[in-house]
Formats: structure tokens, C-alpha cells, sequence
């Protein structure tokens, strides 16, 4: 049985918006140009090619289902459990669950356990119920194990990749012969820079392809307290942190537009009104008010259980809140920058001339301002997506970001602080979690730099960055 | 001037006025006074009795916004939101609902808080900005093209990560520092240290990336050029006109938090167990005092309002030309 969560369905609509606005934009040159010179930054396209691995997961993540368990007199009976498209893929890895802690590539538990064998009683290491669990001897068969099965991998990532070049050539040869094409896409002489894009991703085959290959044989990033595989547990927070960082300002955009744009344009006193409101949200610190509506949301949800058939919901409805508060608290930044870019164009020739011909103020401000501050709405959203990811760290850690129930960095990273006080130390969950964070949050901060160089008139920084947790770590 | 500032200052007061109202909105949306009575008195079974004599010894025995019991400015007076509000005007914060004088315990915890606050926030701000002036001296190098690269780096590792890795390296592996904790008095330095240097690293990557482009940009007018053209060294022009020229946009941006540092931070003084104002509002949150809570969002309203008013004062003094009025 299908089930659309409720952040489900506004990553669907935020990515048919975005194609959509693809399909409109690429047949209009005034609105691709920018986009172009997106595409010729070469960091740019190398954290563009990581993303969309990570936004790939994240949509494969997106897909949510019951499956189905037993048919009870021809009615369906499904399981309370709500699962992915991701979750089926990776199924070997989320079910191959261990006891407690264990060392990545381990084939032994992480402590001792005492076991009877033979009626007498000894203080062993077990074997791990799944990882390596077909080598008959670890010690001495693990290695060459490992090696071989990741060696077989990587020839099969790089059998993709070099069939996805080939695509490449083909498509780019445009009359040349294919050796000339390959060169010179190979050397870097096509305006995108399809050289360091092609490398990137080859990287990435070389990396990915073995580790979910030995992740049905062992566990690639270890197991954490209850057993469950620290690899998975990442790859699935990556939905997580990605819901946060975009829903987050598709809730608040409509907002800060509307608003700003009204105290700019049509002043008076809704612009008191205005300045009045987003004053006062930003004297209060961010996280007392974020902790005081995330408390709020927290009890209504408890006083009404039977509005959630299952965890999953209640879960993805509190990740849904946690995106409107932090998108609340966090508008009022876009919202000055707009109305100060609205004030401007008000005096504007054009605009006036367009008052003077009897334009109404409505197609004015859709026809004539709007277009005119899209760029600083679109910065200031690329921008934001890294603070945003980050600041669900640092919330979940205060108790007042997504559900404990919730996979994601800020929970792995909370569980994994009192792991490191162990002696021995379990190092792995806190490291996954530092690899998989930083790679998102470093690509998509490229990412926006290159959007901002090339959609900024001023080729300045933008500068002020609207942060939504000031500055607490 | 002294008229543009004591506009300012009245325009404060419907600020902080709803700050009040949006606080109290929010908070007793979930609870009731009885909730409150009930996990302040912790006892399973408490009688109505005593959540009535509770409330009526703490003033939460009115109604919340409007009495419809009283005419005339009674309707508005004498209820929990006027009783409790005004007093806050006057910075009379009376006790938590645990009954603990609360300016008592904001006066003993600032200390620690302004100890870890103050330097992270001057050290980083001269740190930032030596890192940027190295920056943009070496600028379209290596060096600059590495720094930029270890910025955005730096400013893409979350904050948790510097303190945990901070305190594991530091604290437990090497044993330099204590681990957590606070003395007052001059062995305090011992526990401090560590939050310092973590604060300030933390904060390097994005601090220094920006002074950066605020100084590049600087380098770039036609005074530099001027200058450079008269042949003053390239180390004077640098820090004789680049760095005070550069020094506005930085003033916005480190002003307006300097009454803010009293508030010291949250995530740093809970990790660290230092007694400030930032553990003190998070351990509110969690046992949902709100009589603290209330206090702490109304100071940090009123320090960030003087914060925007020294922003302007100080617009004035780094350049002649602004007026106020």
C-alpha cells in the first residue's frame, strides 16, 4: 500500500516545480544565461554532480509504502512498519541487524559475551550474526575477502561509468569523429566542464559501488548499540537533512516575498506593520522560540495519538512542523533584503513609467518587481540550504529537533557523544556521520557559491547570511 | 542624535510589548496554569487545593489576557499577562516558579558566561580579520585560493563536530584541560581555555571568508588605486585605508551581538558544564519553567534592541558622514 507522507508530497512538488521551471527556463534565453554560467564553474558542476547523488537517495527515500504481511479473508493486512523504495533497495542492509556494537568490516561482536559450549563456561568475542559471517575463518580469509569482493565492484563501477561516457561523447561528438569528441571533452575544451564532472562521478563509482557491495556481507561503517548498520543508518538521514534544508524555505518563501515586497512597494503603514513584525521576531533568540513552538507542536501531538496510524507519520508530521518553525523564525532576513530591493525599484524609470501608463499595482509587482528580486530570492535559498542542514544538528542535540524516532545527522551525532566516553571507544557512528554531513554540506556550499557568482549582479557576496540558529556551536 | 536615540528607545517598548505577548502565546497555548502547578508541585496526586494555593501564591490565578470579571482598564490589568509583564519592564523579575530569586541567579551566572563569550567573541574577531587581511595581501595566490578552500571547508563541518572532537583530543586524550566543569577565580582559566579555542575555530571559516570579500572589495576602489599611485607600501594602504574602510560593514554585522554575549551560548556551556546564562535558559526549557524562560526571552529582546542602537552609534564614529536623525 502507498503511503504519501506529508514531506513526500512537498518533495514532489518542490522537484515538479523545479523541472518545471527547467523545461520554462531553457527555451528562454534571458533566464538560462545565468544557468550557463553555473554550468561552466568547475566547482560548481563537481558539487553539482555530488548532490545529486545525495538529492537521489533522498528522492529514492521519498517513495513510502506499507508492505503488505498476510491476507485475512481477502482483505489486505499491512504492516504498521513504513518503508521506501531505498529501504527495498538496500533490504540485506537494513534487516542485517547485530546485537550490539560492532567494528567496521568486523566479523567478531564489539565486547565479550560469556557463552556455554559444552557445559563449560567461557569469555569470548562472538561471531557476528551477519557480518562475514560465511568465512569459515576471519582471521586469515577477511582480507582477501574484502579485497576481492570490493576489486570486483569497482570493475563494475567503472564498466557504468565508462559506459556512461561513452553516452557522453555521443551525444556532445555534434560531427566531429569520436575520438576528436572524446579528446576534447576529455581535455577540458567543452564549455562545461564535462572533464572534472566525468572524474567526479568516476570517483564516486569507486567509492559507492564497493561499499554497498561488501555492505551485504559486512558492515561497511560497524553497527551502533542496538545493532543496526551505521551505513544505513547515514545514507538515510541524507533525506532527513535534505527535507530540512529545502522544505524549510519552500515554507517560508511565500512569506518572505509576499511580505517583503508589500513593505517595499506600497509602504505606509503596512510597512511599519511589517518592520514592526519582523523586528520583533528577530529580537527574541532564535532557539527560545524555536524550543518553545517545537513544545508546543510536542504536546499537541501527544494529546492526539489516534491522529497518526503509524510512527512514521507521527515522525514526518513533527519534520514538517520542525521545517515551518525553523522557516517562521527565519524569513524575516529575506524579507529586509526584499523590501530594501523593492524600495529601490520603486523609484526605478521603468517602474514609474509603467505607473504612468495606468499599469495596476498587482501586475506591477508580478510583472515588474518580482522578476527583478528573483535572484535575490534564489541566493539567498542556496545559500540557506547548508545553515539549515547544520542547524538540525545542533537542534536535535538541544532535544527540540526531529523525533527521536527520526534517522537522521543531529540524532546519530547525539547518541554518538556518549559513545566516545567508552573504553574502549566506538568511534564509527560519529565518524559516518562527520563523512556523510560534510560531504553534503561542503557540495552544497560550493554549489551556492557558484549560483551566487553567477545569478549576482554585483558578483559580491551576499552579505548577510540569514542564519536560523545564531551562531550557538 | 540624542532625539534619533530616544525615539529608538520608544520604539522599543511595542516591540518588547509583543515579544511578551507572542512568548506568553506560545507557552500557555500547552500548558495551563494547572499543567504548571502540576510539574512544579512533582507530586503524582496533588489535591486541587494545592495547585490553587500554588497558583495563587506564584499570580497565576487570573485569567490569561482579558478578565470579563472587571470593568474599565481592570479588563486588562488584572490578569496573569499584565501582572507578570510590567514588573519585567522595570527589571524586576521576581522568582522562578521553583522559587529562586532569578536576578540573583542571572547576576551570578553572567560571570561565567561573559568569561567564555567575550574572549571567543574578541580573539575571533581579531583572528577573522588577520586571516582576511592575509587573504586579500596574498590575493589570486595559492595562499589565497587555499585559504578560501580551508574556509568554506571549516565552515562546513557542524559545530557539535569541533566540540566533540575538540574535547576528545584535548581533554581526554592528551589531558591538557579538565574535561567539563567551572571554578570561579583565577583557576577558572583551566576550564575556559578549551572553550575558547573551540569557539573561535569554529567560528574562523565563515568569519574569515567574509571579512575577505569585504576587504577585496575595498581593494578594489579607486582611493586604493590613488594611494598606490602616490606610492604608499602596499602593507600601509592595507591597513591605513582598506581596514578602515572595510570596518563599517564589519561593525554590522559584530555590533549588534556585543549586548548578546551575555547570554552566553547554549550548546558550548551545556557540553562544557559551565554554570552560565546559556545552560541556565536550556535547563528552563526542559523543566518548562516559564517564569525563567519569560525573563531570558525579554533580556535577550532588550540586549539585542540596545545591540542595533550601538550598531548606529558606532556607524557615526567609524564614518563622519552617517548622521543620525
Amino acid at each position: 500500500m502507498a503511503v504519501i507522507l506529508w514531506t513526500d508530497g512537498l518533495v514532489f512538488l518542490l522537484s515538479g516545480l523545479i523541472l518545471a521551471f527547467a523545461v520554462y527556463a531553457s527555451r528562454r534565453p534571458h533566464l538560462s544565461l545565468p544557468w550557463r554560467r553555473v554550468g561552466q564553474s568547475r566547482s560548481g558542476m563537481i558539487s553539482a554532480v555530488i548532490l545529486i547523488c545525495f538529492v537521489s537517495i533522498g528522492l529514492l527515500d521519498s517513495f513510502h509504502f506499507r508492505p503488505q504481511i498476510a491476507i485475512d479473508k481477502g482483505k489486505p493486512i499491512y504492516s504498521v512498519e513504513v518503508l521506501s523504495a531505498f529501504d527495498f533497495l538496500v533490504e540485506t542492509m537494513r534487516n542485517h541487524t547485530e546485537r550490539t556494537y560492532s567494528s567496521p568490516f568486523s566479523a567478531y561482536a564489539f565486547s565479550r559475551e560469556t557463552v556455554a559450549r559444552d557445559g563449560v563456561q567461557s569469555r569470548i568475542y562472538p561471531r557476528l550474526r551477519y557480518g562475514g559471517a560465511d568465512l569459515a575463518d576471519p582471521g586469515r580469509e577477511r582480507i582477501p575477502d574484502i579485497l576481492k569482493r570490493s576489486l570486483v565492484a569497482a570493475l563494475e563501477g567503472i564498466g557504468v561509468w565508462a559506459l556512461l561516457a561513452v553516452i557522453l561523447v555521443f551525444r556532445h561528438s555534434g560531427g566531429k569523429s569520436f575520438p576528436d569528441a572524446a579528446s576534447s571533452i576529455f581535455r577540458g575544451e567543452t564549455e562545461i566542464p564535462w572533464n572534472a564532472m566525468l572524474g567526479t562521478l568516476l570517483a564516486i563509482f569507486l567509492i559507492a559501488f564497493p561499499a554497498f557491495a561488501l555492505s551485504s556481507h559486512y558492515h561497511v561503517f560497524g553497527t551502533d548499540k542496538v545493532g543496526q548498520d551505521v551505513f544505513y543508518l547515514a545514507l538515510k538521514s541524507i533525506r532527513t537533512g535534505l527535507v530540512i534544508g529545502t522544505l524549510t524555505t519552500l515554507v517560508m518563501l511565500p512569506f518572505a516575498i509576499f511580505l517583503g515586497i508589500m513593505a517595499g512597494y506600497l509602504g505606509g503603514w503596512l510597512d511599519d506593520v511589517i518592520q514592526y513584525l519582523y523586528t520583533m521576531l528577530n529580537s527574541i533568540p532564535a532557539v527560545l522560540l524555536i524550543a518553545a513552538s517545537v513544545l508546543m507542536m510536542q504536546v499537541y501531538i501527544d494529546a492526539h495519538p489516534a491522529l497518526f496510524e503509524t510512527m512514521a507519520e507521527r515522525a514526518d508530521l513533527r519534520l514538517l512542523f520542525l521545517c515551518m518553525i525553523l522557516g517562521m523564525t527565519s524569513w524575516t532576513g529575506l524579507c529586509r533584503l526584499l523590501r530594501g530591493e523593492a524600495l529601490k525599484l520603486r523609484e526605478m524609470e521603468y517602474i514609474l513609467a509603467a505607473q504612468a501608463f495606468g499599469v495596476s499595482r498587482l501586475r506591477i509587482v508580478t510583472r515588474h518587481i518580482l522578476p527583478n528580486v528573483m535572484h535575490i530570492v534564489l541566493i539567498s535559498v542556496v545559500m540557506e540550504f547548508s545553515s539549515l542542514v547544520l542547524a538540525e544538528a545542533v537542534l536535535s542535540y538541544v532535544g527540540v529537533g526531529v523525533d527521536p524516532s527520526m534517522i537522521s545527522f543531529g540524532t546519530m551525532i547525539n547518541s554518538a557523544r556518549l559513545e566516545m566516553a567508552r573504553e574502549p571507544m566506538v568511534w564509527w557512528p560519529l565518524a559516518a556521520a562527520f563523512v556523510f554531513m560534510f560531504a553534503m554540506v561542503l557540495s552544497a556550499n560550493l554549489f551556492a557559491d557558484a549560483v551566487r557568482d553567477a545569478f549576482d549582479p554585483r558578483t559580491r557576496v551576499a552579505s548577510r547570511r540569514i542564519l536560523p540558529v545564531k551562531d550557538e556551536a | 542624535m540624542i532625539a534619533y536615540l530616544i525615539r529608538r528607545l520608544l520604539y522599543a517598548v511595542p516591540i518588547l510589548v509583543g515579544v511578551n505577548l507572542l512568548t506568553f502565546a506560545l507557552f500557555f497555548v500547552v500548558n495551563t496554569p494547572d499543567d504548571m502547578a502540576r510539574i512544579q508541585l512533582g507530586i503524582k496526586r496533588v489535591t486541587p487545593d494545592a495547585i490553587h494555593n500554588w497558583k495563587v501564591a506564584h499570580g497565576y490565578d487570573k485569567p490569561l489576557f482579558f478578565n470579563p470579571g472587571e470593568s474599565g482598564s481592570n479588563f486588562f490589568t488584572d490578569t496573569i499577562f499584565f501582572e507578570k509583564s510590567v514588573p519585567m519592564f522595570r527589571f524586576e523579575f521576581g522568582r522562578s516558579d521553583d522559587g529562586r530569586d532569578i536576578a540573583q541567579e542571572i547576576e551570578s551566572r553572567a560571570g561565567p558566561s561573559l568569561e567564555i563569550a567575550l574572549p571567543v567573541f574578541l580573539i575571533g574577531m581579531m583572528t577573522n580579520v588577520s586571516f582576511a587581511l592575509m587573504m586579500a595581501f596574498f590575493r589570486a595566490t595559492l595562499v589565497d585560493v587555499w585559504g578560501v578552500v580551508m574556509c568554506v571547508a571549516a565552515m562546513s563541518i557542524s559545530g557539535l563536530f569541533y566540540i566533540i572532537g575538540g574535547q576528545f583530543l584535548v581533554a581526554k586524550l592528551w589531558h591538557w584541560v579538565p574535561i567539563s566543569g567551572f571554578e570561579a577565580g583565577a583557576s577558572s582559566l583551566k576550564f575556559v581555555i578549551l572553550p575558547v579555542v573551540i569557539g573561535v575555530a569554529s567560528g574562523l571559516g565563515s568569519g574569515a571568508r567574509w571579512y575577505r570579500t569585504i576587504f577585496l572589495e575595498e581593494i578594489g576602489r579607486d582611493y586604493v588605486r590613488t594611494a598606490k599611485a602616490k606610492g604608499i607600501s602596499e602593507i600601509r594602504v592595507l591597513f591605513h585605508h582598506v581596514l578602515r574602510n572595510g570596518l563599517i560593514p564589519i561593525l554590522t554585522g559584530a555590533v549588534v551581538v556585543i549586548p548578546s554575549l551575555f547570554m552566553g551560548s547554549l550548546i558550548m556551556e551545556s557540553f562544557f558544564g559551565i554554570p552560565g546564562l546559556g545552560s541556565y535558559t536550556l535547563d528552563a526549557i526542559n523543566s518548562q519553567d516559564f517564569a525563567i524562560v519569560r525573563s531570558m526571552v525579554f533580556i535577550g529582546s532588550v540586549l539585542y534592541i540596545i545591540g542595533l542602537m550601538l550598531t548606529d552609534i558606532s556607524y557615526t564614529l567609524a564614518d563622519p558622514r552617517i548622521r543620525l536623525q
